[in-house]
């Protein structure tokens, strides 16, 4: 059990952060290049004014129209990628571990924020499962790689959560929490989690399009 | 009509213009096709759009043909691109003729690439580019519907839409011009007046059936002093089927001999009727294909120009059109160039009482008719009706008899889904309601 845990603290978490690092990188520089060669309206129409005025708009729940138009959906999104991103940086565990073997410790939410949040992304996982499952236009397209991005976020918080309880076998559930983190993060540029990376290229894309050449709003 | 029946209709839609097409592909021929064009013309947008979808469905409500369909899912925007283009990348080209026959329908006549899906994505992924791009690929290998296949025919054989030929282009301008002095003895339709500021240019359609609209363009221009011309030659149509039928290489044609036909008469800028398909080929799509990042010659749009000349005096309200009046928003000049609150403006000046219709500007529902997909004629019109009932529902809770449309093909759309759904309604144009009520100092 040791052995397995120095492997996945130690060499797995460099491969993995590797991984998710250096392929997003390549994500963007080649994404980049493709533009430069082929698309290339998109580097040309791309305005810095326009582009930011179309993120911010979105980044901001019940601005949009469509946004609006699904309440439910707007605010469970939004808190889900917030407790998302931030719950892991600032978890107390976390940033114990990054003290102990790199010297790097800061700020930490306190242990009842983290416990709610790291809950709130299982419980938003199972609402989007749900969703997708049960609503005609989400199933439509649904294919088997939806629902395995889905599990892929949804083992890290919820194995993190039952750890943290110590609900189950400790150093087992444990390792499924490093291990499944780790094939979240080396997903990310791989997956459909790259709108992770270009999310805001496309949004502010069709904001530079629509706001400088079109002249209408996109929201 | 249920999906099932549709599909069922789908089936048995005889359109020689696809079956021909299909009746001489091969898989391999196919999958070459579509090789190349994902390889030479697609690049970052293509990938990314299709990548970081992720399937949530939030795309759904926006477009016209999932809600009159009343929610089959198979109409949303993102459905529509797993029927074609996700497929054909999953397979990497290797498709069937069926699977192509599919695909066709579905780019051709279920998406009028209004982008109002674009609005509604939060990643604002642009459905209208991925179904332009399985258009490209269906044009590419001949499987295009028949009657937009003629016009694009008409746009390679003659420079315009509609198959006139050169004399008639101008015995229709002169007829018009005879005709318009009757009532304005001092009228002229300047043809190839060099150093004139403007150019005005319409599209095919006009001087085929339409010509009381370019008596009345050229009874707005003599009354306003506008410095004017046509031209004579080809080059005076803007219209662009070709831009819809994926036939980007005589779009590029057609858009370099319009500007370098206002380019060999030295105007300042072109002024284009109130057409919508028109304004986005030589603003946004035909300029980009011949690399262009702007235009060489501005161009006004009909809405903009009467906006300027209503702000510079030299349009004067006689009297108000006193009939209570409704405004679609077309989706080429609004989510397309901006226009919605000058196009009120206009409105507001020449029309006592206007009623908005909801959802409106950039929000407002296509007519169904744009996108080419009414070009694709008679076999598609029911296509079109079922799609739209939302326009109807839309129009209908306004309460009004008269709807300003200002494009052509809207027009055409909601004159159809007017008749089909039996609302009593009457289209108008910007251009015939300033006819009526505009101060005419020339005229007898």
């Amino acid at each position: 059990m040791h052995t397995i845990y120095n492997l996945v603290v130690g060499p797995l978490t460099w491969i993995a952060g590797a991984v998710f690092v250096f392929g997003s990188i390549y994500r963007l520089v080649s994404m980049y290049l493709s533009a430069k060669k082929k698309d290339p309206f998109l580097l040309e129409y791309m305005d810095f004014k326009y582009g930011l005025r179309s993120i911010l708009h979105w980044i901001v729940p019940f601005v949009p129209v469509n946004s609006k138009r699904h309440p439910t959906v707007t605010v469970i999104t939004f808190l889900f990628h917030l407790c998302l991103i931030f719950t892991p940086i600032f978890l107390l565990a976390h940033v114990v571990l990054l003290d102990t073997y790199h010297g790097l410790g800061f700020w930490t939410f306190p242990e009842t924020w983290s416990d709610v949040m790291a809950a709130f992304v299982v419980g938003a996982c199972l609402f989007f499962g749900i969703r997708r499952a049960v609503l005609k236009e989400v199933r439509y397209v649904t294919s088997a790689m939806d629902w395995v991005v889905l599990v892929m976020v949804f083992l890290p918080f919820l194995t993190g959560f039952l750890a943290y309880h110590q609900i189950g076998p400790y150093q087992v559930i444990l390792i499924i929490h490093i291990l499944s983190g780790q094939v979240m993060l080396a997903a990310i540029p791989f997956t459909r989690l790259s709108h992770m990376l270009f999310a805001a290229v496309t949004r502010a894309y069709i904001g530079s399009e629509f706001g400088a050449v079109r002249q209408a709003r996109d929201w | 009509m249920s999906k099932e029946a549709l599909a069922e209709r789908n089936k048995h839609v005889v359109d020689p213009g696809l079956e021909l097409g299909l009746s001489r592909l091969t898989p391999d021929k196919i999958e070459k096709a579509i090789q190349r064009v994902l390889r030479n013309e697609t690049g970052a947008r293509l990938k990314m759009y299709t990548e970081m979808c992720v399937r949530c469905g939030l795309c759904a409500e926006a477009c016209h043909y999932y809600l009159s369909h009343d929610g089959d899912p198979a109409y949303a925007p993102v459905a529509k691109v797993k029927r074609t283009m996700w497929e054909m990348l999953k397979r990497k080209g290797r498709v069937g003729p069926e699977f192509l026959r599919q695909a066709a329908l579905v780019a051709y006549t279920e998406c009028n690439l209004c982008r109002r899906c674009a609005i509604y994505c939060p990643f604002g992924i642009d459905t209208a580019y991925i179904i332009q791009v399985v258009r490209r690929i269906c044009h590419l290998l001949g499987v295009t519907p028949q009657y937009i296949q003629d016009t694009a025919h008409s746009h390679s054989a003659t420079m315009n839409q509609m198959w006139v030929k050169d004399d008639e282009w101008i015995d229709s301008l002169m007829w018009q011009e005879e005709e318009a002095r009757d009532e304005i003895p001092n009228l002229r339709i300047p043809l190839e007046k060099e150093g004139a500021e403007i150019m005005y240019s319409v599209i095919a359609p006009e001087p085929k059936f339409q010509t009381q609209l370019i008596y009345m363009a050229a009874v707005i221009m003599n009354e306003t002093g506008m410095d004017w011309t046509m031209p004579a030659t080809p080059g005076w149509d803007n219209s662009d089927m070709t831009m819809f039928t994926g036939d980007f290489e005589i779009m590029g044609r057609l858009k370099r001999l319009h500007f370098e036909t206002a380019q060999r008469l030295r105007v300042k800028r072109i002024v284009m009727g109130e057409c919508g398909h028109a304004y986005r080929s030589i603003y946004d799509v035909g300029n980009r294909w011949l690399g262009w990042r702007n235009l060489p010659v501005p161009v006004t749009h009909a809405v903009e120009f009467y906006w300027e000349l209503l702000n510079s005096g030299r349009l004067k309200v006689a009297r108000q059109f006193e009939e209570p009046v409704t405004l679609h928003d077309p989706c080429n000049i609004v989510r397309g160039r901006g226009l919605h609150e000058k196009a009120r403006d206009v409105l507001r000046a020449f029309c006592k009482t206007f009623v908005e219709m909801e959802p409106n500007r950039e929000h407002n529902y296509c007519c169904c008719a744009g996108g080419g997909v009414i070009n694709c004629g008679p076999p598609y019109k029911m296509v079109r009706m079922a799609g739209n009932k939302v326009k109807a529902d839309q129009m209908k809770a306004t309460g009004v008899k008269v709807v300003i449309a200002p494009c052509h093909n809207c027009h055409s759309g909601l004159e159809d889904i007017i008749h089909h759904y039996e609302l009593g309604m009457e289209t108008k144009f910007f251009s015939q309601i300033i006819y009526e009520c505009m101060e005419k100092p020339n005229a007898v």
